[in-house]
Formats: C-alpha cells, structure tokens, sequence
C-alpha cells in the first residue's frame, strides 16, 4: 500500500534530475492537478511555473491544461479574462489537456460550460459513469513503439478517473490511443495534445517526454 | 480487485480513489440541501457539493440525532449536476456507506457532524469502491484513517460555527507534527507512531513524502474568503464549505467569492476586491462558548 500511495504524489526533491532543459512550460492552475505536472515536468529538466492569470503566459513555450473540474476551471478562465490569450497561444505553441483539459480544450461537449473550442474534437464527460467505474488499465500506444524500449514494452498504465471520451475527432485531429474496445481516448492535431486520461498520476514520464518533443520541435520551427 | 472486463484492468482501485481527490485540489466542496443550491454551488465553480438534510448549524440548533440523508434527496442532487457529489454516513455505520454506495455517490463523507454509529471502530473503507474521506484533529488520527482506507483527508474544525479558529489549531498541528516528523532520526519514527497510535508504514511514508500521503482539506467553520485563502497558505490542498455558504445573505455571490480566493490565495489585491460587497456572512458562533457535548470534532477515534 505504502507504494502505491507514493506514486500518486509529488516525487522527493532527491529523486529530481539534474539535467536541464531550455524550455519553460507552464502549467493552468485554477484549479486540479498542476502540481504533479510540475513534479513530472521539474524531474525531466524542464522550467515548470503556475499559470492563473494571463501575464503568466508570457516567455511560455508550451501549456498544459490538467485534470481538476472542467467546470470550475472554465468559469475560473472566464472570470479572469484568459480565453483569448489561451486561444492566441494554442495558435503558435503546443498545449495540452488531460481529461478536464481536454474537455476544455474541445470545441463540443454537448453541455453549456465554457470551452476553448481549439480543437476539432467532440467529447463526453464522464462518459464511463461515475466515481465507482473510474478504472485504471493498460493501453497500447502506437506513437511509443520506438520509444521505452529499455522496458521492453511499449505497454501504457493509464488512469481514468469520472473520465471523458472522444466522440468525433474532425479535421486534421488524428486518434493516438484507443481502449481495447476501440473507444478513442487520446488525439493530436498539430501542436495540440487531448488525453482522457492521467499521465500526471503515474511514474511514467513518457507523455509528457512526448508533449517536451512536440515544445522542441515548435520552437525549432519557429527558429 | 474486480475487473471490468477490460484487459489488465482494475476498477475502484486505491489509486483512482487518491485520484479523484487530486483532481479536487485547490477546489471548494459546499454543502448543499437541495438540487438548487447544488445547481447555485456549480454555477458558482464548486469542484464538488456535499449532500444532506441539514447543514451543520441546522443539525447543531435542532440537536437530536443526525443521520444518513434520505437516498431519494440525494439522487435528485446527483441528477442536478455534472460535478462530483459526496454525502455523509455516520462514524462506523457501514450499512449508510454501502447505500450511498449504491446510489452511486462519488465520495462518502464518514463524519463526525452526523451521530457517530459506533463509538469504537471507524468503517473498514478498503472494503468499498466507492472513496471515502475523513475528518481529523492531528497526524495521529489522519493516518489512522488513512490505514483504514480513506482516500482522502479533512480537517475537522469545528462545523457549523463560522468560527475558523479550530481549523487553523487542526490544520497547524497535522502539519507541525510533518514538519517535526521530518527532521526525526529513522531509529525514533517507532515510539512516534507509538506514541500518535498511527500505523509505522505510514508513518515512515509521510516522512519521506513531508506531506500526508493522500490530499488532505480543511473543514469546520470557514465562512469568508479571507477564511479561505488563509487554510490554503497554511498549507491544505483545498476547503469544504459547510454552513458558511447558504447560512450567509447572498450565496450565489459569497460562493463565487471563496471559489476565487482558494485559486488565488497568494495574490492580496485579488483577495480585496472579491472581498467587497458580499453581504452579511453567516452570524456564527465563538467555538470557544460551545459547552463539551456540543464539539463536533471530538467525535472519532
């Protein structure tokens, strides 16, 4: 037990890295989950800091947007004017959501709550019940076949907690990661990333290496 | 474990229990007695509502005994709104549990504010999907609640008095007793979890974490935003909002208010305008006048 505690929260300052990355993410703290983002982000070498107002995304290279209540987070945004400046900066850099990021980030829901509507995705909140059907399973991720090999698997533990689930994925939005019964749970479309699920809750750090590649090649573009 | 029928799956796992907690840090969870008020609390960006009968200052001026709300009630707030609702079950009556259970609350409250059931044992909470939050007074009785299963932890205060005195005293000590646990030798972490009667394993684990191992909010008598965003720089990850809320003269205002102050709980200037103009907040009552047989938080063990 003592285990599985420990990997749900923030990870001991020894075990941090001490490589260091030249880029800095930020990271919507209005409300959820920032703080394992930072963790994770801190421990892969890269510069990690709070977003609430707009200001705060200035000198960004990338954002993610975490798992909290997608309404409160909405409401929150609204209140203190950062649709337009999130909007703006899904424009050029990379952003990511996980689960009420992705919602947020969705251009429909079928429910009246305020959304980014950045992405050509449809999702469904709580799409697979309530609390007592939150599910934690492992998927087969395609883009992670060339990567982790040192584990021997490519193999993806991934947590699903009051989760949402893409309905339509449109445009040039493409599905990443799928349930064994084919539900679509995680998309891309360009510099935008939608997980349904938790990469912030777990050890493995390979999303969010993913989503640093994404910042590294946007910035690379940019020149 | 039971599965879903999904490959290498687990479902109401110890870790989607945590989970849900994490997700409603830096949120505030209000207490609400009707679908309306579950719907004013969403609309004002509550990460949660709490589901009951009567708030706390309601059961406190009735006195009586305090139960389980009826199931029906509950369904229609559940019906109300997309966001998590939690209801209480007395200390100990895992039968309530097991019925909200069953009608599919996200959390169960096992509280000291209703008529504890049994004056000895806390519910075995490992043995449910559903997750269970508890109340506490010191690390001792967190992480016993912990061992117990709680996926999630609360500061009692002193509910339904408006009066944040008693969250500050139990919020300060759970985190002076980290603090202190912190700098302890590896040789004196036994007669200290002898000596808070917590169990050793999480007791070695809180040391290495220097936090307890799941979220942990404050409770019991916060009825301002400055009473607020003063629990979230002491150091919790989040505040239940009981009375203070629909007690007070305006609560769609007041609840917007405290949503605000717990984001911004650092920042004085933000916390100043929102603190203007909210009504009158709930009267209260000094924690300090309640004779013996009225303190809530004494209740658990």
């Amino acid at each position: 037990m003592a285990q599985e505690h420990a990997q749900n929260l923030p990870i001991p300052q020894s075990q941090i890295y001490n490589q260091k990355l030249s880029m800095k993410i930020g990271v919507l703290a209005l409300q959820g989950a920032f703080i394992e983002h930072i963790s994770i982000l801190r421990r892969l070498g890269a510069e990690a800091v709070e977003v609430r107002l707009p200001l705060d995304l200035v000198g960004l290279d990338g954002l993610i947007i975490p798992g909290g209540e997608s309404t409160t987070i909405g409401k929150l945004a609204v209140m203190y004017d950062l649709m337009e400046p999130l909007q703006t900066f899904a424009q050029t850099k990379p952003l990511w959501g996980t689960c009420a990021g992705m919602i947020f980030m969705a251009k429909d829901i079928g429910m009246d709550q305020p959304l980014l509507g950045v992405m050509d995705i449809a999702v469904e909140r709580n799409a697979f019940g309530r609390q007592v059907d939150s599910f934690e399973i492992d998927l087969d991720i395609p883009a992670f076949h060339n990567n982790g090999q040192a584990k021997g698997t490519s193999l993806y533990h991934a947590i699903f907690i009051r989760a949402p689930k893409l309905v339509a994925v449109r445009g040039n939005a493409a599905v990443i990661a799928t349930l064994p019964d084919g539900t679509a749970v995680a998309a891309r479309q360009g510099t935008m990333l939608v997980t349904s699920f938790h990469p912030e809750l777990t050890d493995d750090t390979r999303f969010h290496q993913y989503f640093l590649e994404m910042v590294a090649e946007t910035a690379k573009e940019r020149g | 474990m039971s599965t879903n029928g999904k490959v290498n799956s687990e479902v109401g796992s110890l870790k989607v229990k945590i989970g849900l907690a994490q997700m409603l840090k830096g949120g505030v969870i209000m207490d609400v007695v009707t679908p309306e008020q579950a719907v004013i609390a969403e609309t004002a960006g509550a990460v949660a509502v709490m589901a009951l009968e009567r708030v706390p200052a309601d059961i406190r001026a009735d006195g009586g005994v305090a139960r389980m709300s009826d199931p029906g009630m509950i369904r229609e707030i559940i019906a109300s709104v997309s966001i998590p609702v939690m209801a209480k079950a007395r200390i100990g009556h895992f039968v309530e549990a097991q019925i909200l259970e069953a009608i599919g609350v996200d959390y169960i409250d096992e509280s000291e504010v209703l008529t504890p059931a049994d004056e000895e044992h806390h519910i075995y909470k490992h043995n449910f999907k559903v997750p269970f939050v508890c109340g506490c007074r010191n690390l001792g009785e967190a992480l016993r609640r912990i061992g117990e299963g709680a996926a999630m932890i609360r500061t009692k205060g002193e509910a339904g008095t408006g009066d944040v005195v008693e969250a500050v005293r139990h919020a300060r000590t759970v985190f002076g007793e980290i603090r202190r646990l912190q700098l302890m030798p590896d040789e004196e972490l036994m007669t200290f979890a002898k000596q808070i009667g917590a169990p050793y394993a999480l007791v070695k684990e809180t040391k290495e974490l220097g936090r307890l191992p799941v979220v942990n909010f404050a409770a019991g008598g916060i009825a301002t935003p400055a009473d607020a965003a003063l629990m979230m720089q002491i150091g919790v990850d989040g505040v239940f909002v009981g009375s203070g809320i629909f007690k007070s003269g305006d609560p769609a205002l007041r609840a917007r208010a405290i949503v605000q102050a717990t984001t911004h709980y650092n920042n004085p200037e933000i916390l100043a305008k929102i603190s203007e103009n909210l009504g009158e907040p709930m009267v209260g009552i000094s924690a300090k006048s309640l004779p013996d047989n009225e303190q809530l938080a004494v209740r658990g063990w």
